[in-house]
């Protein structure tokens, strides 16, 4: 192969590698959106504690990754459904803002709290043993080959789910509208709990696996990256599943790209100036639809 | 409020003393009525009599005072979601299909509650003998249906669910004239089946047509009752709904 072309396939991969992480978390945003058309700005803190419930099982515990790696899942996905149930459920019927405003609240104090349990950033042991593999001068660790197909499997489940299950059925049905529901015989509450217990176990899954890539993890880690996964969201189309991944791995390319090119600082600039672009040329997002009702 | 008809009937649906509000409003001001097993009930009246709401009281949908007990059960406190399993099933105001899941999707959707494989495998091909145009339409999103065929698409999710007692919100509302006769014909049919249906309707004529027993409302009360028939020939109801 040419060095061209090599090069290429490696920046591929490296995009593929934070598409991944992005996708996970991107989807729970456009998931808790889809059926309750709410942002749940606490997302990219759930992702946050998804990296220390890591550093808890890992470096407390002595865990290896797979049972790190489903409690950390379990884990989030619990608080996902205790955040739902304490803070956003009783402002259902208020004014969406309101539930805007405690999602961030909630996102402060998950910092916070975790702050004030561990004021210095943590380092996670090596999970995984880090071997790179050499094909035709494409490199590729072991820790980039878990991450991208451990969330490439994830998001193919999260897809079957949703397109041929009963709830994911009911997900649908409820992103449609929920009003009427409960007269197919749907326990809606519960299958919003089942959402946010996706959501965020899936944020859980992209906590460990940037905590495998980045071992550094500290409090305010989930800010920017949770703000990169809702932009994901958003060019992909908000509320739809595959437009999630669609942006994810968008922004992964254009990131590994103008970093590629540019000096690093430019990556974020740049990156978020072809989003905006890209959202005035698509004000719904990449495969989002204006929605046509009849009557 | 006494029953106008035969004595061999037995109750399925009793509804006493029911009042709704909405933020403050009250929409219903203690209305009664029941419903026999195989009769077809019509509640008729005019816009914001609060016919809706009696629906949306019976299937759960909105909190009331009062009572109502269908076939020895009350439903005060009964989530919406376990009322369907009970036997209600609700046709709502504007039929409630959801666009983005196709046809068939719609109608295994108001199976949830059930296990019964076989009894479900009966039904779809129930449905679509009824609505022919339904098995044409199977993998069609509901959004992309005709009004008439989200009409046909909102009854036969109901008949999913097998439901004892159908309810009926302004089945006509929005249809072509010659469409209108065949859902009222279709609604016969299923009664004749066996099911029990209320119905409301703003199209009083056609209603009071097919029903057995009917109640007029006004302003959340109901303000007669009698046989089809006999409001159908009442003066005062000819003028005010029928337009004659």
């Amino acid at each position: 192969m040419s060095d061209e072309v090599v090069y290429w396939l490696q920046q591929t991969l490296n995009a593929l590698q934070l598409g991944s992480i992005y996708a996970l978390i991107a989807l729970g945003y456009t998931m808790v959106y889809g059926i309750l058309t709410m942002i749940n700005f606490a997302h990219g803190d759930v992702f946050m504690i998804g990296a220390f419930f890591c550093f808890l099982l890992s470096s407390m515990l002595g865990l290896t990754f797979a049972p790190t790696l489903l409690l950390t899942m379990l884990g989030t996905a619990l608080l996902g459904v205790v955040i739902e149930r304490l803070a956003y459920k009783p402002l259902r019927q208020a004014p969406r803002v309101s539930a805007i405003i405690t999602a961030l609240g909630v996102g402060l104090f998950l910092e916070n709290f975790t702050l004030a349990l561990s004021p210095y950033p943590k380092h996670i042991p090596m999970l995984l043993e880090n071997v790179t593999w050499n094909l035709h001068g494409i490199s590729l660790s072991s820790i980039q080959a878990v991450i991208i197909s451990l969330s490439l499997g994830l998001m193919l489940l999260l897809d079957y789910i949703v397109h041929r299950t009963s709830i994911g059925m009911a997900m649908r049905a409820i992103s449609w509208d929920k009003t009427y529901v409960p007269l197919m015989g749907i326990p809606v509450d519960l299958i919003i709990s089942i959402t946010f217990a996706i959501g965020a176990g899936l944020a859980g899954a992209a906590g460990t696996m940037y905590a495998l890539a980045y071992p550094v993890i500290d409090p305010y880690m989930g800010i920017t990256v949770g703000w990169k996964a809702f932009i994901c969201a958003v060019v992909g189309g908000i509320g739809n599943i595959r437009g999630a991944m669609v942006g994810a791995f968008i922004l992964g390319g254009v990131e590994i790209m103008v970093v590629a090119f540019f000096p690093s600082t430019y990556r974020d600039f740049v990156a978020f100036t072809l989003l905006m672009l890209l959202i005035v040329i698509r004000p719904y997002g990449i495969l989002g639809k204006p929605r046509i009702q009849k009557v | 409020m006494s029953d106008s008809t035969g004595q061999n009937t037995s109750l399925l649906l009793d509804v006493r003393d029911l009042k709704v509000h909405y933020d403050g409003i009250q929409a219903l001001h203690g209305v009664s009525f029941t419903v026999n097993k195989g009769e077809i009930v019509t509640l008729i009246g005019a816009n914001g009599a609060g016919k809706s709401s009696i629906l949306r009281a019976i299937s759960g949908l909105t909190p009331f005072t009062g009572s109502i007990v269908f076939d020895g059960q009350n439903l005060q406190q009964v989530p919406a979601h376990i009322i369907v399993g009970l036997g209600i099933a609700h046709v709502p105001e504007g039929r409630g299909i959801f666009g983005n899941l196709t046809v068939q999707e719609n109608l295994r959707l108001a199976t949830w509650h059930r296990t019964d494989k076989s009894g479900i495998s009966a039904d779809y091909d129930r449905v679509f003998t009824i609505f022919p145009r339904l098995k044409e339409r199977r993998q069609q999103q509901g959004g992309t249906l005709s009004g008439g065929e989200q009409q046909m698409l909102a009854v036969g999710r109901a008949l999913m669910s097998r439901g004892r007692l159908l309810l009926l919100d302004e089945p006509s509302m929005g249809l072509a004239p010659r469409l209108v006769q065949e859902i009222f014909r279709i609604i016969q049919d299923i009664n004749r089946s066996g099911t029990t249906i209320l119905l409301v309707e703003q199209n009083a004529n056609m209603a009071l047509s097919i029903a057995s027993r009917a109640y007029v409302l006004e302003t959340g009360a109901v303000v007669l009752a009698g046989t089809g028939l006999e409001i159908l020939g009442n003066p005062g109801i000819k003028e005010a709904y029928l337009g004659a």
